[in-house]
């Protein structure tokens, strides 16, 4: 066990795992904010493996490009909880499936 | 060896908070998932020596997104008719099936990234400090950061306009 280390591996394998977990999520939850929780854990994923990356291969621009998508989820969380609470006020629901008028 | 195991104990978190997303019935309980997964995360990338991008993600996502998303949560309320997780048990065996093999997809597609490619983090000292991130970002990407403005702004604007038009519509409907 002494000469056990964490590489870049197990960062990236983490990172797999959850982003496997966050698209899981959005397929089959059908409650709007849930959905959105997912979305914000494949960013977060995304980040770790950008970051793991960076550190691996001895660039900052892995943090700098992590740094832009947390702005990009920033901006996308206020749009899309904005979107959320619009849809509930006129449907008094945040679930998706009920979403279906546009359906041909 | 003191670093295996910070990492094992919060990889683990990770997960946990990430199968809660998924599973838990209640939107409030995924909330805490998400809120683990993140703080893990964040120690994740202090392990990294990514010292600002870790304290950037406790204060952006558990403080910020997370109070967010608690304050929807409590604003549309807990106990409306969506409050369900996963019921169908085709349902599960759905969700294991497509979790499992996108992960196995997303290994084989990056085995070369973490089979043969073993760095071993050895090559170059990479300190993530505030001084060497904003080197790069206010030096090599600063149209970049400037247009992450733009988008901020843009984003807001779309909020005021969803709320501001959303209530419009009401008091037409209301009128008529």
């Amino acid at each position: 066990m002494d000469g056990l280390e964490v590489t870049a591996s197990w960062y990236l394998i983490l990172a797999a795992a959850l982003f496997a977990i966050g698209v899981a999520g959005v397929v089959v939850r059908r409650n709007a904010l849930v959905m959105f929780m997912s979305i914000e854990l494949m960013l977060n994923s995304v980040n770790l493996t950008f970051v793991a990356v960076s550190k691996d291969l001895g660039l900052i621009e892995g943090q700098v490009a992590s740094l832009f998508v947390m702005v990009v989820a920033a901006a996308e969380v206020t749009v899309g909880l904005a979107i959320i609470v619009a849809v509930f006020r006129k449907r008094s629901s945040a679930n998706v499936d009920e979403l279906a008028e546009l359906k041909g | 060896m003191a670093e295996v195991i910070v990492f094992i104990i919060f990889a683990m978190v990770a997960l946990i908070g990430g199968i809660t997303i998924l599973v838990a019935p209640d939107p409030v309980y995924s909330a805490i998932g998400l809120l683990a997964a993140m703080f893990s995360l964040a120690v994740m990338y202090v392990l990294l020596d990514a010292h600002l991008v870790a304290v950037i993600q406790v204060i952006i996502y558990a403080g910020a997104v997370m109070t967010l998303f608690l304050f929807v949560i409590m604003l549309i309320g807990v106990d409306t008719t969506d409050k369900y997780g996963i019921v169908a048990p085709a349902q599960r065996i759905m969700t294991t099936v497509v979790a499992l093999g996108l992960f196995v997809a997303i290994l084989l597609a990056g085995r070369s990234a973490w089979i043969t490619g073993t760095n071993l983090f050895g090559t170059p000292d990479l300190n993530g400090t505030i001084e060497n991130v904003a080197d790069e970002l206010f030096g090599t990407w600063t149209i970049v950061f400037l247009s992450t403005v733009l988008l901020l702004t843009i984003a807001a604007l779309g909020t005021i306009a969803l709320a501001y038009f959303g209530n419009e519509v009401e008091d037409e409907e209301a009128t008529l």
